[in-house]
């Protein structure tokens, strides 16, 4: 019976590897020849294949032609190719920096290897999906931070960031909200404004969605769990104030994001302004003992005081992750 | 709240002095940090508010009696929303050049505060003549507010005036970074209090 127990224990844990090796595998090559291609920095694509090709065919930047996988019609110039030790490695060197977000493609017209043509290739290089999906998250979380960075949701973060309690209660709520109206208003444009080309409609629909959302949420958590709702119900209110909310459906939608890059996103929009609130929530409460200037009193010094948290998320621009 | 009593032109001075949406109110402030690096943009987003506010405020004027007090927000939003439509087309079409750097931006003005709140404390118990001059002023007191934070960041961040190169040299840089917004804002809130704290004290020792 134990057994029993611990096997049943496993088993999401073995639904979890089954997924992960899924979604491993789902990347196909279309040549047997080639074994694998990948990154290898920002100006360099690397390719392994099966044999060694013939090096007078590798050696010419011709034979490779390299274009943005969403973009086919803009071909990028291969500088030069050079030619690994185990003459099996291939590493493709181009002369300006590749967008290492969007998925390239290389390919090639019939491979010759040892006298035989080994066939042509679409090979789709790009980065690790999960890498991919968790750079938005941090993404939207720090490097872009709504509030820091983006200058979005003020009111709101101005007007409940005096307490550290109400701005957890702010945040928590406001991811919940935001979370769910993304992913329906990105289902939304996804499946019926865009097919319909009703796109000029975007404002309308989203801004109903948000507060459709909000009374939806409302109306649940009372029922469900009014010690919560007695805790956030507040704040529900207010999140339609937030721009946030309105700005990354609008992101969703200009950017063409799927469900599970939307999910990211929305989340880490969430999360950053959590973290935002928090942040400002505590320096404010030291505020209130120091000694500020009265012409400076209340709004004035938050405001310089985001300012300096501005300045301070700055750092975060430019960094890269995955 | 009975309807006003306050003439047009008080109206409109209260917009942009007493009530202005900015320094006053602290209302809307997302555009005021983000969108002030030139007095281009300030003016752009400025007309777009004061369409979107004259318009609204007037719409929901001349249908105040028809509207059930209970889906009075979801009104004022939708309302907001078809003027903020209008408006992002007739720009998009028009100036599509500096259309793409407020692009976001007049399409967020369907969350701006301000709007919602001059539906909610004026537009829905006055008439639509006496909305139509309130739209005026607010939209030309957020254009003020948003010009004047503009002014002093284009001066100071990179010595030009509506693009054209004035100081010859940038002063400082600082100023066109995203940061500075922030404190811009603050310092002018600050100046405006002050001005605030120096006009009672004057007053008190008249009295």
């Amino acid at each position: 019976m134990n057994a029993s127990i611990k096997r049943s224990a496993f088993r999401p844990v073995w639904l979890v590897l089954a997924l992960l090796f899924l979604l491993a595998g789902c990347e196909k090559i279309d040549n047997p020849f080639i074994k694998k291609g990948g990154f290898k920095d920002a100006r360099s694509i690397m390719i392994e294949f099966a044999g060694a090709p013939d090096a007078s065919w590798v050696s010419d930047p011709a034979n490779f032609k390299v274009f943005q996988k969403n973009n086919p019609d803009v071909l990028l110039p291969v500088k030069q190719v050079d030619v690994g030790p185990d003459k099996k490695t291939v590493f493709l060197k181009f002369g300006e920096d590749l967008d290492l977000k969007l998925a390239h493609t290389v390919s090639m017209a019939s491979i010759p290897s040892e006298g035989k043509d080994m066939g042509a290739s679409f090979l789709d290089v790009k980065k690790s999906y999960f890498g991919y999906l968790f750079s938005i998250l941090i993404g939207a979380m720090l490097i872009n931070n709504y509030v820091f960075t983006k200058y979005l949701g003020l009111c709101v973060f101005i007007g409940t960031s005096r307490k550290k309690s109400t701005a957890v209660g702010m945040g928590v709520t406001f991811t919940i909200v935001i979370v769910i109206s993304a992913m329906i208003s990105w289902f939304l444009y996804q499946f019926v404004l865009k097919p319909y080309r009703l796109d000029f409609l975007q404002v309308v629909t989203f801004i109903g969605l948000v507060s459709l959302t909000v009374q939806a949420v409302d109306t649940i958590l009372r029922k469900v769990n009014p010690a919560l709702f007695k805790a956030f119900g507040v704040y529900l209110v207010l999140v339609i104030a937030n721009c946030v909310i309105i700005a990354v459906p609008l992101t969703l939608a200009s950017a063409e994001y799927n469900a599970a890059e939307s999910f990211m996103l929305a989340l880490g929009a969430g999360g950053g302004f959590l973290l935002a609130l928090f942040l400002m929530a505590s320096s404010r409460e030291r505020l209130e003992l120091a000694n500020v200037p009265p012409t400076y009193r209340g709004l004035p010094i938050a405001f310089v005081a985001t300012g300096l948290f501005a300045l301070a998320f700055m750092g975060f621009s430019g960094m890269a992750i995955f | 709240m009975a309807a006003t009593k306050k003439t047009n032109s008080q109206l409109v001075l209260d917009g942009i002095f007493l009530e202005n949406p900015i320094f006053r109110l602290a209302l809307s402030m997302c555009p005021a940090v983000g969108l002030t690096t030139s007095i281009k943009n300030g003016l752009l987003l400025g007309t777009a508010v004061l369409f979107v506010q004259v318009f609204s405020s007037c719409t929901i004027a001349a249908i105040k009696n028809f509207i059930h007090p209970r889906i009075r927000i979801p009104t004022y939003t939708l309302t907001i929303a078809t003027w903020v439509t209008v408006i992002d087309l007739v720009l998009a079409a028009y100036v599509p050049d500096a259309y793409k750097q407020v692009g976001l931006f007049v399409k967020l003005i369907v969350a701006f505060a301000i709007i919602t709140m001059r539906l909610e404390m004026f537009a829905c118990k006055n008439s639509v003549s006496a909305s139509w001059w309130d739209g005026i002023g607010m939209g030309f007191g957020f254009m003020f507010g948003m010009v004047t934070i503009g002014f002093v960041r284009e001066l100071l961040g990179s010595g030009m005036l509506l693009g054209y190169d004035v100081l010859g040299f940038k002063p400082l840089l600082f100023f066109v970074l995203p940061a500075a917004g922030f404190f811009c804002v603050g310092i002018m809130m600050a100046m405006f209090n002050y001005v605030e704290v120096v006009y009672n004290r004057r007053k008190e020792s008249k009295s």
